[in-house]
């Protein structure tokens, strides 16, 4: 049986919740003070996602780079792959806060878009 | 050239755009605000992680989407920004002193001013640590700004000295970037960042925090070589018998925030010792009549979300102040201290009367983390108020809502207290 002690961050008191499970099947669950942490200790035993937030390079753009995120959280394990990919990328400004950077970053299903607007040089 | 303005706000980080905006809702008709940056946002511009706005919005955005929002609701409306533009000087009588190169001295007699310069972080210089003098020593700030803004990597082996939040976040980004960071020292037994980022920071891309030590030399010449790494005792004393030295070529620095009030200096207001901002009262108002502080020149705030909150008492009590065309007219004023377990308090003081709102909001940073505890509101009789708190850490800034009718009429003080396990 696998043993993971996984921090709640539902709010500031942070238990450390204990899952006891073997492979995908959650035997056991504890150290949580509230209901919340069950939840929350499940998701992020089975499927760890976070919301990536990078920068891309603009070509002609008032500032060098465009601040970007995933629009919705993305398998943990993915990440590093993400990051690869878009230290490829290089867009044109002017470009608008929301605007599709990446689509369907590596396969997730999920795009990159831009947290701020850019204007062009001049 | 002499101009005249009813209201000047100066800063346009999210303090100075949200007090801007509440002075224009309220009424305000001629207002200028000045930033010495090219762009409107402030250090929001450079925080591109995500987690703001969960507490105004109800939405988790990114620091340039937070912005953006306010920036965007500013553009239709009749207030000028003045960009690239620097305040130099303030003084007694509200003549702002400014300066940029495309207009050169400038000179604006306000009749309301709000302070909303934002903070800058402590230094080598601050924390004084021995060794030579070499490039890629920087505060994290720096760091943040070189990788988000300006597109340069300052470092591949990065050693962090504090465990505050824009540490944490800088250790991901390197490492999200492809750097190697060793790891984060903190010289207090606790960290003093949020849990969720020590988490999703540190414990997600395995950087190793090591509590109660500290950066004790820097080594190299032209580049960081290596610094030395030292234990420390509870009384924050080096051991140096546990020295050992970490090879790297960059040494970031996030040991605190300090509010930046050399103009509020120059204006002869006064400041509080333990924020480093200046002494405000609920409106916060400052000594000077007409001139308010909020944001992170007032005291340094963790979330993006309360700095906006207390902008818009600012504006609203800027545009009070302009509109009313009057003194304000004081019943009862109080002195806020801060009593056991409490650093400091803002604001500090009340000045009451029959427009005060009936609820004042104070906020707080306790001395040392505690769980089960309870706030209490003293005047030096009586308690007025209590409030439970599951948990408190000084790393997070508390307040309390306490209703104006609770406050005796003869007292002249309000003491703000933690009161800790089995009492
Ligand atoms: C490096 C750093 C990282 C941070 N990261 C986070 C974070 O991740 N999350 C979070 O919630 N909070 C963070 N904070 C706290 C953050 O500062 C506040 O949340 C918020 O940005 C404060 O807003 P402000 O308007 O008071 O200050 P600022 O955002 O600092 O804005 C102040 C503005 O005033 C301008 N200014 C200053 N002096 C003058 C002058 N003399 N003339 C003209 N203009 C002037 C500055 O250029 C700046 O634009 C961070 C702070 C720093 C320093
Ligand atoms: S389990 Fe409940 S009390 Fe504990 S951190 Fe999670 S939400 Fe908070």
């Amino acid at each position: 049986m696998d043993q993971r002690t996984i921090v709640c961050l539902s709010c500031p008191k942070g238990c450390r919740v204990t899952v006891k499970a073997n492979g995908d099947d959650i035997k056991d669950i504890s150290g949580h003070e509230c209901p919340q942490g069950i939840e929350y200790a499940k998701n992020e035993y089975l499927n760890p996602t976070r919301i990536l937030p990078t920068t891309v390079r603009v070509k002609n753009g008032q500032i060098a780079l465009v601040p970007v995120k995933t629009a919705a959280p993305i398998p943990k394990g993915k990440i590093g792959e993400a990051m690869q990919k878009l230290a490829e990328v290089e867009v044109e400004a002017p470009i608008k806060l929301g605007q599709v950077i990446v689509e369907n970053i590596v396969e997730t299903g999920v795009d990159v878009v831009a947290t701020r607007s850019i204007k062009a040089k001049n | 050239m002499k101009t005249k303005r009813e209201l000047v706000v100066v800063g346009g980080g999210p303090a100075g755009l949200a007090a801007a905006l509440e002075a224009h809702k309220k009424g305000v008709k001629d207002i200028l605000l000045i930033e010495r940056d090219e762009y409107l946002g402030g250090i929001l511009q450079q925080c591109i992680h995500n987690g703001f706005g969960l507490d105004y919005f109800n939405e988790e955005l990114t620091g340039p989407e937070y912005a953006e929002r306010f920036i965007d609701e500013l553009k239709d409306k009749n207030i000028d920004v003045q960009l690239k533009t620097m305040v130099i000087d303030i003084n007694e009588e509200k003549l702002i002193t400014a300066l940029s190169s495309k207009d050169g001295i400038e000179f604006i007699e306000a009749e309301s001013i709000i302070l909303a310069m934002g903070c800058r972080e402590r230094t080598r210089e601050a924390i004084r640590i021995p060794g030579t003098r070499p490039a890629g020593v920087m505060t994290a700030g720096a760091a943040q700004r070189y990788i988000n803004i300006e597109g340069y990597l300052p470092g591949r082996e990065i050693v962090i000295l504090g465990s505050g939040d824009i540490g944490l976040i800088m250790a991901r980004r390197l490492a999200l970037e492809g750097a190697d960071v060793k790891g984060v020292f903190e010289i207090m037994p606790y960290s003093s960042g949020l849990v969720r980022n020590k988490v999703q920071c540190l414990d997600d891309f395995g950087i190793p925090l090591y509590l109660q030590q500290t950066v004790a030399k820097i080594y190299g010449q032209k580049r960081v070589e290596a610094v030395d790494i030292v234990e420390v005792d509870d009384n924050l004393n080096q051991i140096t018998e546990t020295k050992k030295t970490i090879q790297c070529d960059t040494l970031l620095l996030s040991v605190g925030l300090i509010p930046e009030n050399e103009l509020s200096q120059q204006a002869n207001i006064s400041l509080d010792d333990i924020t480093g901002g200046p002494i405000v009262d609920q409106t916060r108002e400052t000594d000077i009549p007409g001139v308010f502080a909020c944001g992170n020149v007032l005291q340094v705030h963790d979330l993006v979300d309360n700095v906006s909150e207390e902008s818009e008492i600012a504006g609203k009590a800027a545009a009070e102040y302009l509109l009313n065309d009057q003194e304000k007219e004081i019943e009862q004023a109080l002195e806020v201290s801060a009593g056991e377990n409490i650093t400091y308090v803002v604001p500090h003081t009340l000045n009451l009367n029959s427009k005060t709102d009936p609820i004042i909001e104070l906020f707080f940073r306790v001395k040392d983390p505690a769980e089960d505890c309870k706030i209490s509101i003293k005047d030096n009789k009586e308690e007025l108020a209590s409030y439970t708190r599951p948990i408190v850490e000084p790393g997070e800034i508390e307040s309390v809502k306490l209703p104006v009718k609770l406050i005796n009429k003869d007292s002249n003080e309000i003491i703000v207290e933690l009161i800790t396990g089995g009492e």
